[in-house]
């Protein structure tokens, strides 16, 4: 067979839309090592950020806590998203449509719209029992978890489409009722998309923004909050510094995610 | 057709309180009426005097529909997402292309450094487009170097920076959907083309492009949906001028304590989405085709 002949234009747009991607991305990690006071100047190589940023208590403060909120965020989305995933791939039931219906809304309707409606929902909660739920880490939670357990469901999805149905229709012909079959077949055999699921709802939790300004309130400001409100009024040292932190970290917990699953952990649903 | 297993109970209830309850809450909201209380909204119906008071207008709606800052928040938001799905199509397509036509070793690789930042925190890569774009930026000293302008131009804070990062964030939703589809067109079929003589772009036109327009639309609508509503972007690096919907939600919302008409915002946004959403949900649901599930 012939094979197609490698076309310049097609080398060159690859390489320019990459390098395009990942420009802003350079750019925040060199100018993190500047000595200058201003972001984006460059007044030789020095770590001085790096130390200013140990000093911040705020910032280290907001940092325990979002890493905190992710991991609890991303296990509640891990725990639903495998429940739902299973349930849409192996099994035919009234209420299927429904269920992968109601996944798709996080996925597809903007998430300033689904921010505020978690907020309806707490103001409700606390105007009709009068407990105050909608305060510190719990509405967090709650919010990231619906946010992560769409992304977690299809990679599970994904990853059961690939599973032959044989395995576990061989235990229960052994005998083994469904719920032993899922726990010594299914789940092992799930591990390695589990474990990226949970990656990639920890990293959307970790960034998020939108929600948690809704549903937390500026005395329990999250990470992304925080850098956010601090980046409308301009451009610091400090923040290249936590933005290369953040990436350096988010990258490698992606990039263990992705070769976890085999390709199957891209942004669409 | 079978009962509701007892494993789907959970996710289901779970969305059920937390995604539909939500929403019906705002849509319910949008016909309410503000009070000057804490939180800043009547009850909707409330038992007072021994008769049941209803709190209910559709004034919000219709100022929402009626009052010309709403008419082009809504305009600009539509202008801009519409901008952004045709450039993330004349961007993503041959990025995806030349992706799907590389030798199999380096297409793992290509696809996995076209992913990445997707996931690499969304806030910091916005952030840095700011400094990118600044008039003493990097973008500014290499135009000033090629001689392209003599002074810098004002690029960050206009609808044009928006424009650009706004594709920029978005490019990879449109990439992967478009690889999926042309990395499983049948090559013996474009080979059969061009050795009966069709010329590279004959063949494109009438083998690539038609057998491609299932991954062309679902790329489209994954770009243009969230593109609607996109708040942070317009509101780092561009102007307030050109308010958009997510601005104009957020400023009733947390500024302005509006909540009735952010809910009537909130609420026709949706209903707009809802026919882009429905085509997408309807494309996925046929296209088998593994990564788009």
């Amino acid at each position: 067979m012939r094979r197609p002949r490698p076309a310049y234009w097609r080398i060159v747009s690859l390489y320019a839309g990459l390098s395009f991607l990942y420009v802003p991305i350079v750019w925040i990690v060199i100018y993190s090592f500047s000595g200058a006071t201003t972001a984006g100047v460059w007044r030789g190589f020095s770590l001085q950020w790096y130390w200013a940023l140990a000093d911040n208590d705020t910032l280290r403060i907001a940092t325990l806590r979002s890493l905190l909120l992710a991991a609890l965020a991303a296990t509640v989305a891990t725990a639903l998203g495998l429940a739902a995933g299973h349930a849409l791939s192996r099994r035919r039931f009234r209420g299927r449509y429904v269920l992968g219906g109601l996944l798709a809304i996080p996925l597809f309707v903007p998430e300033i719209l689904i921010g505020f409606a978690f907020l309806m929902l707490f103001v409700a909660i606390e105007g009709l029992t009068g407990l105050a739920v909608g305060k510190g880490l719990l509405p967090l939670v709650v919010g990231h978890a619906t946010l992560g357990m769409p992304v977690v469901a299809s990679v599970v999805v994904a990853r059961l489409a690939g599973l032959d149905p044989s395995y576990e229709e061989a235990a229960m012909d052994l005998g083994a009722r469904p719920l032993r079959v899922f726990l010594t077949v299914t789940l092992p055999l799930m591990a390695p998309a589990l474990a990226s699921g949970w990656l990639l709802a920890f990293t959307l939790s970790f960034d998020d923004v939108i929600t948690s300004s809704f549903v937390a309130g500026p005395s329990f400001a999250t990470l992304p909050m925080y850098i956010y409100s601090s980046v409308r009024v301009g451009v610091s040292p400090v923040i290249n510094v936590l933005g290369t932190l953040i990436i350096g970290g988010v990258a490698l917990l992606v990039t263990i995610a992705m070769l976890g699953s085999r390709g199957v952990a891209d942004p669409c649903p | 057709m079978n009962r509701l297993p007892f494993a789907a109970l959970l996710p289901l209830g779970w969305l059920l309180a937390f995604v539909a309850l939500p929403v019906a809450l705002v849509l319910a909201l949008a016909f309410g009426e503000t009070a000057d209380r804490i939180p800043p909204i009547a009850p909707l119906l409330e038992f007072a005097h021994g008769h049941l008071v209803s709190h209910l207008t559709v004034a919000h709606l219709a100022d929402v529909v009626r009052d010309p800052l709403y008419r082009s928040a809504f305009g600009n938001a539509l202008v801009n997402a519409l901008g952004t799905t045709a450039l993330c199509l004349l961007i993503g397509f041959p990025v995806a292309y030349a992706i799907a036509l590389a030798p199999e070793r380096q297409r793992r690789v290509y696809l996995m450094l076209a992913i990445l930042p997707f996931w690499t925190s969304f806030l910091m890569r916005t952030y840095a487009w700011i400094g990118l774009l600044r008039d003493s930026g990097p973008v500014n000293r290499v135009l000033l170097a090629l001689g392209v302008v003599d002074h810098p131009v004002h690029i960050l804070y206009s609808p044009a920076a928006v424009l650009l990062v706004m594709v920029y964030s978005y490019v990879p939703f449109f990439i992967l959907p478009m690889y999926a589809v042309l990395e499983k067109l049948p090559r013996d079929l474009l080979e059969a083309a061009s050795d009966l003589g069709g010329r590279p772009g004959y063949v494109f036109r009438t083998v690539t492009l038609p057998l491609s327009l299932p991954g062309l639309l679902a790329g489209a609508l994954l770009v243009f949906v969230p593109a609607l509503g996109e708040y942070i972007i317009p509101d780092l690096v561009g102007n307030s001028d050109t308010i958009m919907l997510g601005g104009v939600l957020w400023s009733e919302f947390f500024e302005n304590r509006d909540w009735p008409t952010a809910a009537a915002i909130a609420g026709i946004a949706a209903a707009l989405l809802v026919v882009p959403a429905l085509l997408l949900r309807q494309h996925l649901a046929r296209d088998r085709t593994g990564t788009v599930t």
